[in-house]
């Protein structure tokens, strides 16, 4: 087992797994700048992984009516309305749409952004499983095997971004697959597929980290300076996401974590603390029988 | 006790409509539970082989006793709550150590059965006894109870990391800190079971384990409330506070008991006391945990001090060091 099996940058997470030969490691760059808040990739994942509903909810929040990537929603678009002060609607002189650079804009935005799985390098929920049922693929995604899933639950609090569940009535934990049975085939997922903006862009992760440097520094150079990545990182917390994303305010508006640690990195210091409590519990109770009858 | 100030002053943070960001923990009550009776079992285990080595047959009796109900309690509370418990066997298939749950499995495949065997050696009837099968395990009982001692550390402390590596920030930042608690808490509770059921005469170890339990469960839960940073908040309001204040009054009250009671019923309620001490400390953590991922602000402002601070989670550096 190499070093960074469980903390820090790790080139090549499949090959860590133990796969000798597979196919380069894809992944999702979710560029929010373009997102126009359709849902068709929450409808198209909902088809095509045969997920259950849940529910008709009227949130009040925005237009999202998901709220969460759940058990049984593997895309969640967020809604943001932001504005700073209240637009009087005073009549303008230019025709609607003249201008549509970044110099145009009025103090209301509207942000919108598909969350997914982040598929992470050093992946929480996979390192806690304790049946062997959540498995690194070929691909360097994340996956339950829902043949042995036992439901222990441990996944769920696993996850430093709060997206695996276990489904109400099944008992098992479910989460994005990154469409493993599309990906087998040569297709890209289905929520990548259905996405009519190309906000959601799937391809090997190498790629989708150059074009996403390069697009935001197109962002920053039209006056977008507020656009930033999240997840594209290998040396973060979680060694980096398979699923990253281009924002344009920070994390926690959209409901991600800013900072997010995988579980298992501090893992040798938990141990070692649990030794000295253990320790001490002997000398407890040995000392209890010592010395006095 | 002097009320102090929160020391963490009301924190101002940015969210996704005050949603929270982590799930809450899919566990129920019987995962806490099960923090209790596994740290019952383990106590007890230490208890009867010491009474064991040492010539106390009622004591070693009534911890033997207590060790077998408590870990088939255990059981059947790590199976019921699973979602598909049909498939608890599914545990054996790895041993994963990445996985705090496989490491536990894998303590309790060792500890259970000598626990066991010691437990069930003392409640075999005579006529059972004297089989070829009865004689058999009357002369491994020692061994298989010296085997379940020896486990025993380790079935009280792993549940702390079980907790300690997830998400869930009062769990996850109380890492140094709840091994001690969850070992005291089993000490205490395992010497309570014996001052409630063993002779007086005999449960002088009982309460003596009792007390330094006692001790090393307040100091470190004590520490760890003032330690803990924002995380403290979840220990220290709401739910979990009431839960941990009981605890720690019956607690303390237990081991005064243990300390001057001389006559049996004295010595019985200050045992049954520690016990309820203890169930109430585990529901306590357990609730703060949970509390913890239903606030994002758990979530959000350490990570955000994090970062304003300019050092932001970096994969080449370790976060903690021992």
């Amino acid at each position: 087992m190499r070093d960074n099996s469980f903390y820090g940058p790790l080139e090549d997470p499949a090959g860590d797994a133990g796969y000798s030969e597979h196919p380069e490691r894809v992944g999702f760059f979710t560029d929010t700048s373009v997102c126009i808040g359709c849902k068709a990739c929450e409808v198209a994942c909902k088809e095509w992984n045969m997920l259950p509903d849940d529910g008709f909810n009227l949130l009040g929040m925005s237009f999202d009516n998901t709220g969460m990537l759940s058990a049984n929603s593997w895309r969640h678009v967020a809604f943001i309305e932001q504005h700073e002060q209240v637009d009087l609607g005073m009549p303008g002189f230019e025709r609607p749409g003249d201008a549509s650079g970044a110099e145009a804009r009025t103090e209301f935005r509207w942000l919108m952004s598909s969350d997914v799985c982040k598929h992470c390098t050093h992946a929480g929920c996979l390192d806690v499983c304790p049946t062997g049922a959540l498995f690194r693929t070929e691909f360097g995604t994340v996956v339950v095997q829902q043949d042995i899933c036992n439901g222990c639950g441990y996944c769920v609090s696993g996850c430093p971004y709060g997206v695996i569940e276990r489904r109400e009535g099944d008992g098992r934990a479910w989460k994005c697959t990154m469409c493993y049975d599309r990906l087998h085939d040569g297709l890209e997922p289905a929520c990548a597929k259905a996405c009519p903006t190309d906000s959601i862009q799937f391809g090997p992760l190498d790629e989708l980290r150059e074009r996403a440097s390069r697009r935001v520094e197109e962002l920053h150079s039209r006056g977008v300076t507020e656009a930033r990545l999240y997840g594209h990182d290998p040396n973060d917390g979680v060694g980096g996401d398979g699923a990253f994303f281009l924002l344009l305010d920070e994390p926690e508006v959209y409901g991600l974590p800013p900072d997010p640690v995988v579980p298992t990195g501090d893992a040798g210091a938990m141990w070692r603390y649990a030794g000295m409590a253990a320790s001490a519990l002997i000398g407890l109770a040995v000392s209890a029988f010592v010395g006095r009858r | 006790m002097m009320r102090e100030q929160l020391a963490v002053p009301r924190a101002e943070f940015r969210s996704y409509y005050g949603r929270p960001i982590l799930k809450p923990p899919a566990w129920n009550w019987m995962i806490a539970a099960y923090l209790f009776s596994g740290g019952l079992s383990a106590g007890s285990a230490l208890l009867a082989a010491g009474a064991d080595l040492t010539g106390r047959p009622q004591l070693r009796k009534v911890s033997r006793i207590g060790s077998l109900i408590s870990i088939l309690a255990s059981l059947y509370f790590l199976v019921a709550d699973l979602g598909r418990p049909e498939r608890f066997h599914h545990m054996l298939r790895v041993a994963k150590p990445s996985s705090p749950m496989s490491m536990g499995t894998w303590i309790l495949s060792a500890y259970g059965p000598g626990a066991g065997l010691a437990g069930v050696a003392e409640l075999m009837p005579g006529r059972l006894r004297r089989t070829w099968l009865g004689r058999l395990v009357g002369l491994l009982a020692r061994p298989a109870g010296l085997w379940a001692a020896g486990t025993a550390p380790g079935v009280a402390s792993y549940t702390a990391v079980l907790l300690s590596q997830t998400a869930v920030p009062a769990w996850r930042e109380a890492h140094p800190y709840l091994p001690f608690v969850f070992t005291g808490s089993a000490a205490a509770s395992g010497g309570g079971w014996g001052m409630v059921f063993a002779p007086v005469a005999e449960s002088g170890p009982a309460r003596r384990m009792a007390v330094a339990g006692a001790g090393l469960e307040v100091a470190a839960s004590r520490v760890m409330e003032q330690r803990l940073g924002l995380s403290a908040e979840a220990y220290k309001t709401g739910k979990a506070h009431r839960l941990r204040q009981l605890s720690e009054v019956l607690t303390v009250g237990g081991a005064l008991g243990a300390l001057v009671g001389r006559n049996r019923a004295v010595v019985a309620a200050s045992g049954a006391a520690l016990l309820a001490g203890s169930v109430l400390q585990r529901f306590g953590v357990f609730e703060a945990g949970v509390e913890s991922t239903r606030d994002p602000k758990y979530v959000v402002v350490p990570q955000r001090e994090r970062l304003n601070e300019g050092r932001p989670a970096r994969g080449d550096q370790r976060i903690t060091r021992v």
